[in-house]
């Protein structure tokens, strides 16, 4: 089987900073795969570098095919979506628009079909449709922004830190439904710094240190793992 | 009586052409953050390539004398294309590779590119002298009101009050007790003390009648700009394009993860704007037919204003620009009329004191004006 995804020594720098020193790794349909590690190991700007919303050097392939360079709207087109890292919700637009704006590169029929969908998925967005999104709590910011990603029935999700700001009950939710956007079909590629849940939900996991791969392997070998107990798990 | 409507006639006239220039300045800020020093530029080539046009259609001269009604149209939608190729140029030759840049960097490029039309129209294309615009309207009237010739007389100590009523509700409205007011009074109260003002001030005009003239021409401007501005409106709300818009404007990099082509939507609203802005030049042209070289300084002034109008009624808010020019032209025009009150013949000459006393008014009280959305500096 061909991965989905396939990153191959990939560097990203921000000026004289290297933020990223070569990293390979490659998720496979129908996965979960998550990029754990502490705070500044360069997981966001893997995904921003995988997105084209920065400039990288190295080789990406997205279904076989190289995406080096492709700018980031054309990405979502072809069916990569990436759900930053800070939810990115439009405050200045209702929940119900900024819902449209997940779709906004389709233009089949099946869109308001969807949309129920989603709204199944977070019944509290479907009670908040007209309220501005800048007034949502941070939890409801997160569910709007993963609905909206949904939308544009993305074959790959990229997903920043979604229990990130949250109390530990939403985090609870957050991942149920990760859990179950997967089992629905989506590929998902999942940063996070809440190791213990990503490694619960995830198939396959990627420990990043300081911009490079430290660890990598079946999520569940890495829960196992001393050295990932010790600095990730927080277990002696 | 007859002066106050006739100020008002022109306000509202006034007023939608500024509205229209306005919404240039919002809408390029609106998205990429900068104010666009070269659009008061773009108005003035909308006001020559007008002349231009109109020139091919032009009927002879003489009172009354105009080309059929449909030509003013084909010279409008002439101009505004015009404009709009050059905004498309600018933006691509001069603002895009500087996406990434300072707006500080940006800002003085506007500068420049503003010198450069300035200049370069007037040595290269136009010419350094003011032109007549050809009639494409009527100039007779539409309407003639005559009204009883009553006068108002204002002593200066009046119009300081009407001018207190009016900045009151703003500063209440900052107390802590401002929340037992109900919210009608803070119309009705001005209201009352601007009507018992007039009232306590009319007199006899001394037997003079005066008509109040209603212009052709004032109400094609009004009703261009109305139709343009329901548009952009009906575009900006009603449409997929328009929501785009307004993501862009919201946070760039996030709208391109929705799937939008950002440097498309940005080229759109330059398009747009400076399509705005070449509608405005070519109303003023038909509303002050004399059309003065393209680096005259009245054209600057008319760009201030316009820009004025868009930081009161709140940069990058599309609404707001359309408030800002009625308001602003309210202002300008009734500011006119009532320093005239006071027995200052001059009164037209300090036009532009006025505006800039509201707008530092209301940088003073309201920073991000009328309906902006208020900005906080993250540290």
């Amino acid at each position: 089987m061909t991965p989905l995804l396939e990153v191959n020594s990939l560097s990203v720098a921000y000026g004289a900073i290297k933020a990223l020193h070569g990293i390979s790794f490659k998720v496979m349909p129908g996965e979960v795969c998550t990029l754990i590690g502490c705070n500044g190991a360069g997981k966001s700007t893997t995904l921003r570098a995988i997105s084209g919303m920065i400039k990288s050097s190295g080789e990406v392939k997205f279904a076989g095919e190289s995406i080096s360079g492709v700018s980031p709207h054309t990405l979502v087109r072809r069916g990569l979506c990436h759900c930053p890292e800070g939810r990115g919700v439009f405050a200045n637009m209702s929940v119900s628009e900024n819902l449209d704006l997940g779709a906004f590169t389709r233009h089949d029929a099946d869109i308001p079909k969807d949309r129920e969908r989603v709204l199944t998925l977070f019944p509290r967005l479907r009670e908040r449709l007209k309220q501005s999104a800048g007034t949502l709590s941070g939890g409801e910011q997160q569910m709007l922004a993963i609905a909206r990603a949904l939308l544009a029935r993305p074959k790959l999700l990229l997903l920043d830190e979604p229990s990130l700001g949250l109390a530990p009950q939403l985090v609870q939710t957050i991942f149920q439904i990760i859990r179950e956007i997967n089992q629905q079909g989506t590929t998902i590629l999942l940063v996070e710094q809440n190791a213990h849940m990503a490694l619960q939900v995830a198939h396959h996991a990627v420990v990043l240190e300081v911009g490079a791969v430290a660890m990598s392997g079946p999520a569940k070998e890495l829960a196992a793992s001393d050295a990932v107990r010790k600095a990730y798990l927080g277990h002696g | 009586m007859t002066d106050l409507l006739q100020t008002l006639v022109t306000t509202i006239a006034l007023g939608s052409l500024y509205a229209l220039i306005a919404l240039g300045y919002t809408m390029v800020y609106g998205v990429l953050k900068f104010i666009n020093f070269a659009h008061s530029d773009i108005v003035v080539l909308g006001a020559w390539t007008s002349l231009v046009f109109a020139g091919w259609f032009a009927v002879g001269e003489g009172a009354g004398a105009a080309a059929p009604w449909w030509t003013g149209g084909i010279v409008l939608a002439m101009a505004m294309l015009t404009c709009g190729v050059l905004g498309f140029t600018i933006e691509r030759l001069a603002y895009k590779p500087l996406r990434k840049a300072p707006r500080l960097n940006v800002l003085i490029t506007a500068i420049g590119i503003s010198l450069l039309l300035q200049n370069s129209g007037q040595s290269l294309i136009f010419g350094p002298r003011p032109k007549p615009m050809p009639p494409l309207i009527t100039d007779r009237p539409l309407a003639t009101i005559a009204l009883p010739d009553w006068d108002v007389n204002l002593a200066w100590y009046w119009l300081l009050l009407i001018v207190a009523a009016i900045a009151a509700p703003f500063m209440v409205a900052k107390a802590k007790w401002a929340a037992r007011i109900p919210k009608w009074a803070y119309v009705a109260g001005p209201a009352a003390v601007i009507a018992g003002v007039l009232l306590l001030n009319t007199t006899d005009g001394g037997g003079q009648r005066q008509d109040v003239k209603i212009l052709w021409v004032d109400i094609a401007i009004v009703l261009t700009a109305i139709l343009l501005m329901v548009a952009l409106q009906f575009l900006v709300y009603g449409t997929k394009l328009g929501q785009a818009m307004r993501a862009v404007s919201f946070n760039i990099p996030n709208a391109a993860l929705m799937g939008i082509n950002v440097n498309f939507v940005i080229s759109f609203t330059f398009v747009l704007g400076s399509m705005l802005g070449a509608a405005g030049g070519f109303l003023y042209a038909i509303k002050y037919p004399l059309v003065s070289q393209t680096a005259d300084a009245g054209w600057v002034l008319l760009g201030l204003t316009a820009f004025v109008a868009a930081v009161v009624g709140g940069i990058g808010s599309i609404r707001g620009a359309m408030l800002g020019g009625f308001l602003i032209s309210a202002v300008q025009q009734f500011g006119i009329w009532g320093v005239k009150q006071m027995g200052y013949d001059n009164a037209p000459a300090l036009k532009d004191l006025y505006v800039f006393a509201v707008l530092i008014f209301v940088l003073l009280v309201k920073p991000e004006g009328l309906l902006g959305r208020p900005t906080r500096e993250k540290v």
